[in-house]
C-alpha cells in the first residue's frame, strides 16, 4: 500500500479538516499533559485502573465522544438530503458516512454507554467490592477503545466502510467495494467484540457469583436483572459475530467465497449470520435501558416497582425471542409465505411483554408522588415516544406490509423511533441519575431540562417526517433526489429538527463543566432519596465500594432500612482486599491494535510481528504471579470520615 | 408538563392529517390488486395501532397529572403495590388477541400477493425477466423477444410476473404503486405478481442500497393498454437493433445508462440462475450447468433469434 493511497481520503477538503482538528486536538492535550506534569498521574489512576467505576467512567467518556462524532455525521446526512439535488457531500462520502454513522452509533455509542452505566453500578448495586475478573474488564475496555479508535482512523488513512452498517455481500465484497474500508469494518468489530464478548462472561460471572448476602435472584434490583439478562444474551450472540467476521475477512483478505456470487457463495448466508446477531443486538443495547428506567420510575414516583416478577419474565421472554426473529430483516428475500409468517408472528409477540413492562411502568406511576427531576423526565418521554416506535415496529413486523416498508425511510423511522428513546433516553436517564454517585455532586437540572426539550422535541421534528416520507417511497440511504419527487419540504424541516437536538446535546456537554464548577458537593450518597444498594455507599464511591457489606432481606432493602431508621452498613471495620492496576490491558490493547491495523491492509510481516506479540502477552501474564493488596482499616476509617464531610 | 407532553402527539397527528391529506402517499394510491391489499393491510394496522397508542397515552396523561407531588398532600407517602395478578394478565391477554389477529392477517395478505393477482385469475401472465446491473435494470421480455434498460412497458389487463435477479449485489425491485419489493439475487429467482389496473407511468426503483449510484438507480414503468403495448413491442421488434453478447457485456460493464432498447434478450446466452437451492452444493461453476429447458415460463421465448 503507497502512502498515496493511504492517504487519498484526505484529498476531500472536509475529511482533510476533519484529519486536521483531530491532530491538533491531540497534540493539545499531549502538551497540556506535558505541560501540568500529568502524565504519571494519569497512567496511575486512570489508565491501568482495574476499578469497575473507573472504568466505567472511561466507557461512558468514549461513549460520549462517540456520540458526537456518529451526531455530526448525522448532522450531515440530514443536510445533504434537506434539498433536492444538494452538492454537500459526493456520492462516496454520504455512503461512508451512514455506514460508519450505523456503526459507531450502535457499537461504539450506545453498547459502550450501557456497558459503562453496568460498570459503575452493577457491583453496587449488588454489594460487590468489584468485577468478577477486574483485569479482564480492563482489557475488555481497551479492546473496544482500540475498535472505536481503528475504525475513526478509517476516515483519513486508507478510506471508510462503504457498503452499510449491515455490510450486505456480495457489496461488501472485493469486487465491488475494493479498498481497505470494509477491512476495517471487519477488524474494529471483531476487536470491539472481543471485548464485548469477555464484558458479558465477566458480568454473568459477577451478578451470579458475588451478590451480597440474602440477595436471592428476586431481590436483585431491576437495572442488574437487565444487566444479567443482557449479558447473557451478549455471551450467545456475539460468537455468532465473530465467526461470520472471521468469514468475511476470509473472502475479501484471503479469496474464498462464503458469500461471493459465483463458485457456491452465498450472498444471504451474510445477511443470515449478520442478523442473528444483530437482531440481538438491538435488545442488548435496549434491556438495560428497560432497567435504567424501571430504576427512575419507580424512585421517582416514591414507590416500589410494580408487577416485579412480570418485569423479569418479560425480559427473560423479550430475550428468547430476540434469537427466533432475525428473518423480518429480509422478508423481501422472497422466503415462502410459511417462513414469512412464522417470523411475523415471533416479531409480533415481542409487543406483548414490551406491553407489559409499559403497562407495569404506567401502574408504579399510580398513587405514587412523581417528581420531575432530570432523570425522571428523560423516562417519561420515553413511554409516549418509544410507544410509537413499538407499534410501528408491530407494523413493520407484518410480512406483507413489510413489502412496502422495507428499505425506507418508514423504518428508519421506526427503529430511531425505538432506538433514541429507548437507548439515548435511557443510558440519559441513567447518566443524569448515577452522575452524583459517580463524582459527589449532581448536574444543573435547568440546564439538563433545557437540553431536555431541545432532545425531545428536535428528535420528534427530525423523525416523525420520515414516516410519512418513507410512506411516500423515499427509499433509505439515497444521498439525493430529485425536486419532483416532493421530498424537499419534509426533509427539510427532519434537518431542522436534527439542528435542534444538536443543540441539546451541546447543552448536556456544557452542562458537565458548568455543574463542576458550580453544583454543591454532595456529603449524604443519596441526593435523590432513592431505593436500591448503591446508594447506600458514600459518593464519589471509595475504591473499596462498601466498608461493610451489607445485609438484604428484600428487594429495596435500603429503602426499608431509611424508613425503619436502621443502618444497613453498620459494623466493624476490616482490612479490605483490592486487586492491583496492571499495565498489561492497556499495552496489549495497543499490540492487538496495530496487528489488526497491518491485517487491513495486508501487511503480513508485520501482522506476524504483532500476533506474535499478543502471544507473547498472554504467555508473560499466565506466569505472572499478583496477590493484590490489603486496604487497611485506619485507610478506611479516614476515607469514610472525609466522604462523610467530617474533618 | 402535562400541556407539553400532549404537544407532541397532537402535532404529529396534525401533520399525518396535512400531509396525507394534500396528495395521496404513494404507498396508499394503489394502480393494481397487489399494491391495495397492502395499502389496506397497513391502514388496518394504522387504525389498531392509534387504537394502542390512545390507551396508552391517556393512561400516561392520567398519571402524570393525577399523581404529581405538587398535587398530594405534603405529608403523603405512596403505599406499597405488589402488583397486580388481574391487571397484568389483562395486559398480556389483550396483546396476545390483537397479535393473534394481525397474525391471520398478515399470512392472508402474504399469500394473497404472492399469488396470481385478485381478479386476474383466468388470464395467462406476462413473464418478464427483471435483473440489476450495477446501477441499472434489464428487462426482458420472452414472450415479444424483446428486452429494454431501466423501463418497462406493460399491459393493464393483464397479470404480469416479474422474475428478479442481479448481475452483482442484492437489489430490491420496487413499484410503490403497483406492488411491494422483493430482492434480486445474483444465486435466485425471486417472483413478484403484479397487475395494473388503470393507465398511467409509475415510479420503480431499486431500494435496497447497492453502491454509488444507487440514488440514481430508478426505472418508469408504463401501464397502457394492450394494444398499445403489443404495437409498441412490434416497434421495438421490427425497429430495435439486437442485443448481442458482446453488446450486453459492454452494457454490463458501463454503470449509468439511459433507456435502452433491443429486439433480441439476453437470456439465450446468460440465462437466469435457477430457483433451485438444491442445486448450489456440489457444482463449482452453476452458471454453466443452467438448462434453459427446467426454467417454465420460457415457452414463448424466441430462441432462434
Amino acid at each position: 500500500m503507497s502512502m498515496d493511497e493511504l492517504f487519498a481520503p484526505m484529498k476531500e477538503p472536509m475529511i482533510l479538516g476533519a484529519a486536521i482538528s483531530i491532530v491538533v486536538g491531540a497534540v493539545a492535550i499531549v502538551a497540556g499533559l506535558t505541560y501540568f506534569k500529568k502524565w504519571g498521574w494519569l497512567y496511575k489512576n486512570w489508565l491501568t485502573t482495574v476499578d469497575h467505576k473507573k472504568i466505567g467512567v472511561m466507557y461512558i467518556l468514549v461513549a460520549l465522544v462517540m456520540l458526537f462524532r456518529g451526531g455530526i455525521d448525522a448532522l450531515l446526512m440530514r443536510a445533504q438530503t434537506a434539498v433536492p439535488e444538494n452538492g454537500l457531500l459526493n456520492a462516496e462520502h454520504y455512503n461512508e458516512i451512514f455506514t460508519t454513522h450505523g456503526l459507531i452509533m450502535i457499537i461504539f455509542m450506545a453498547m459502550p454507554f450501557i456497558i459503562g452505566l453496568m460498570n459503575v453500578v452493577v457491583p453496587l448495586q449488588i454489594g460487590a467490592r468489584d468485577v468478577a475478573f477486574p483485569r479482564l474488564n480492563a482489557l475488555s475496555f481497551w479492546l473496544f477503545a482500540v475498535g472505536a479508535g481503528l475504525l475513526n482512523i478509517s476516515f483519513i488513512i486508507g478510506g471508510s466502510p462503504n457498503a452499510g452498517w449491515s455490510a450486505y455481500f456480495p457489496l461488501a465484497s472485493t469486487e465491488f467495494s475494493p479498498g481497505v474500508g470494509n477491512n476495517y469494518y471487519a477488524w474494529s468489530l471483531q476487536i470491539s467484540g472481543l471485548g464485548t464478548l469477555m464484558t458479558g462472561i465477566n458480568f454473568i460471572t459477577t451478578i451470579m457469583k458475588m451478590r451480597a448476602p440474602g440477595m436471592k435472584l428476586m431481590k436483585m434490583p431491576m437495572f442488574t436483572w437487565s444487566a444479567l439478562i443482557t449479558n447473557v444474551i451478549i455471551t450467545f450472540a456475539f460468537p455468532v459475530l465473530t465467526v461470520a467476521l472471521a468469514m468475511m475477512t476470509l473472502d475479501r483478505q484471503f479469496g474464498t467465497k462464503f458469500f461471493a456470487m459465483q463458485d457456491g457463495g452465498m450472498d444471504m448466508l451474510w445477511a443470515n449470520l449478520f442478523w442473528v446477531w444483530g437482531h440481538p443486538e438491538v435488545y442488548i443495547v435496549i434491556l438495560p435501558a428497560f432497567g435504567i428506567f424501571s430504576e427512575v420510575i419507580s424512585t421517582f414516583s416514591r414507590k416500589n416497582l410494580f408487577g416485579y416478577k412480570s418485569m423479569v419474565m418479560s425480559m427473560v421472554v423479550i430475550s428468547l425471542l430476540s434469537f427466533m426473529v432475525w428473518v423480518h430483516h429480509f422478508y423481501t428475500m422472497g422466503h415462502g409465505v410459511m417462513v414469512n409468517g412464522i417470523f411475523s408472528i415471533t416479531t409480533m409477540l415481542i409487543a406483548v411483554p414490551t406491553g407489559v413492562k409499559i403497562f407495569n411502568w404506567l401502574l408504579t406511576m399510580r398513587h405514587g408522588k412523581i417528581t420531575f427531576t432530570t432523570p425522571m423526565l428523560w423516562a417519561l418521554a420515553f413511554v409516549p415516544i418509544f410507544t410509537i416506535g413499538g407499534v410501528t415496529g408491530v407494523m413493520l413486523a407484518m410480512a406483507s406490509a413489510d413489502y412496502q416498508y422495507h428499505n425506507t425511510l418508514f423504518l428508519v423511522a421506526h427503529f430511531h423511533y425505538v432506538l433514541i428513546p429507548g437507548t439515548v433516553f435511557g443510558v440519559l436517564a441513567g447518566y443524569h441519575f448515577w452522575w452524583p454517585k459517580i463524582f459527589g455532586f449532581r448536574l444543573n437540572e435547568k440546564l439538563g431540562k433545557s437540553a431536555f426539550w431541545f432532545i425531545v422535541v428536535g428528535f420528534n421534528v427530525a423523525f416523525f417526517p420520515l414516516f410519512i416520507l418513507g410512506l411516500d417511497g423515499y427509499a433509505r440511504r439515497m444521498y439525493t433526489y430529485s425536486a419532483d419527487t416532493g421530498y424537499g419540504p419534509l426533509s427539510m424541516v427532519s434537518f431542522i429538527g436534527a439542528l435542534a437536538m444538536a443543540v441539546g446535546f451541546a447543552l448536556i456537554c456544557y452542562n458537565i463543566y458548568y455543574s463542576f464548577r458550580h453544583s454543591p458537593r454532595e456529603t449524604t450518597g443519596d441526593p435523590w432519596d432513592a431505593r436500591s444498594l448503591e446508594w447506600a455507599t458514600q459518593s464519589p464511591v471509595p475504591e473499596y465500594n462498601f466498608a461493610i457489606v451489607p445485609k438484604i432481606n428484600q428487594l429495596d432493602e435500603f429503602w426499608y432500612a431509611k424508613k425503619e431508621g436502621r443502618d444497613i452498613t453498620a459494623g466493624k471495620y476490616e482490612r479490605i482486599h483490592m486487586p492491583n492496576n496492571s499495565g498489561a490491558p492497556l499495552w496489549m490493547s495497543g499490540v492487538m491494535f496495530l496487528f489488526s491495523l497491518f491485517f487491513v491492509f495486508s501487511e503480513w510481516t508485520l501482522v506476524i510481528v504483532f500476533a506474535i506479540a499478543t502471544l507473547g502477552f498472554m504467555a508473560y501474564r499466565s506466569f505472572e504471579n499478583d496477590e493484590g493488596h490489603y486496604i487497611e482499616v485506619a485507610e478506611i476509617e479516614a476515607t469514610e470520615r472525609r466522604l462523610r464531610g467530617e474533618k | 408538563m402535562k400541556k407539553k407532553v400532549l404537544i407532541m402527539p397532537a402535532l404529529m397527528a396534525f401533520m399525518t392529517m396535512i400531509l396525507s391529506g394534500c396528495q395521496p402517499l404513494m404507498v396508499f394510491d394503489t394502480k393494481g390488486p397487489n399494491a391495495k391489499t397492502l395499502s389496506n393491510t397497513i391502514i388496518l394496522s394504522i387504525i389498531v395501532m392509534a387504537f394502542i397508542l390512545l390507551v396508552v397515552y391517556v393512561l400516561f396523561v392520567f398519571m402524570l397529572s393525577k399523581y404529581r407531588a405538587s398535587k398530594q398532600p405534603s405529608g403523603y407517602e405512596p403505599p406499597h403495590e405488589e402488583g397486580s395478578t388481574k391487571l397484568e394478565v389483562t395486559w398480556t391477554v389483550i396483546p396476545i388477541i390483537i397479535v393473534t389477529v394481525l397474525s391471520i392477517v398478515t399470512i392472508f395478505t402474504t399469500s394473497k400477493v404472492e399469488h396470481q393477482q385478485t381478479g386476474y385469475e383466468n388470464k395467462k401472465p406476462l413473464v418478464i425477466y427483471a435483473s440489476s446491473s450495477d446501477w441499472k435494470w434489464h428487462f426482458s421480455y420472452p414472450e415479444q423477444g424483446i428486452e429494454t434498460v431501466n423501463y418497462v412497458n406493460i399491459p393493464t389487463d393483464r397479470p404480469i410476473e416479474f422474475r428478479l435477479y442481479s448481475f452483482g449485489p442484492i437489489t430490491s425491485f420496487w413499484i410503490p404503486q403497483l406492488a411491494g419489493q422483493k430482492y434480486a439475487m445474483s444465486d435466485m429467482v425471486t417472483k413478484i405478481h403484479l397487475a395494473a389496473d388503470q393507465e398511467g407511468s409509475y415510479m420503480g426503483r431499486n431500494s435496497n442500497f447497492n453502491g454509488k449510484e444507487f440514488a440514481q438507480m430508478e426505472f418508469e414503468t408504463q401501464a397502457m393498454s394492450q394494444a398499445d403495448f403489443d404495437k409498441w413491442a412490434k416497434e421495438v421488434k421490427a425497429n430495435e437493433p439486437k442485443l448481442t453478447e458482446a453488446k450486453f457485456k459492454k452494457l454490463l460493464k458501463t454503470s449509468v445508462v439511459g433507456r435502452e432498447s433491443f429486439s433480441s434478450t439476453h437470456l439465450s446466452f446468460s440465462p437466469a440462475p435457477e430457483m433451485d437451492m438444491s442445486k448450489h452444493s456440489g457444482e463449482s461453476n452453476k452458471k454453466d450447468s443452467h438448462n434453459m429447458d427446467n426454467m417454465d415460463g420460457m415457452e414463448g421465448m424466441d430462441m432462434s433469434k
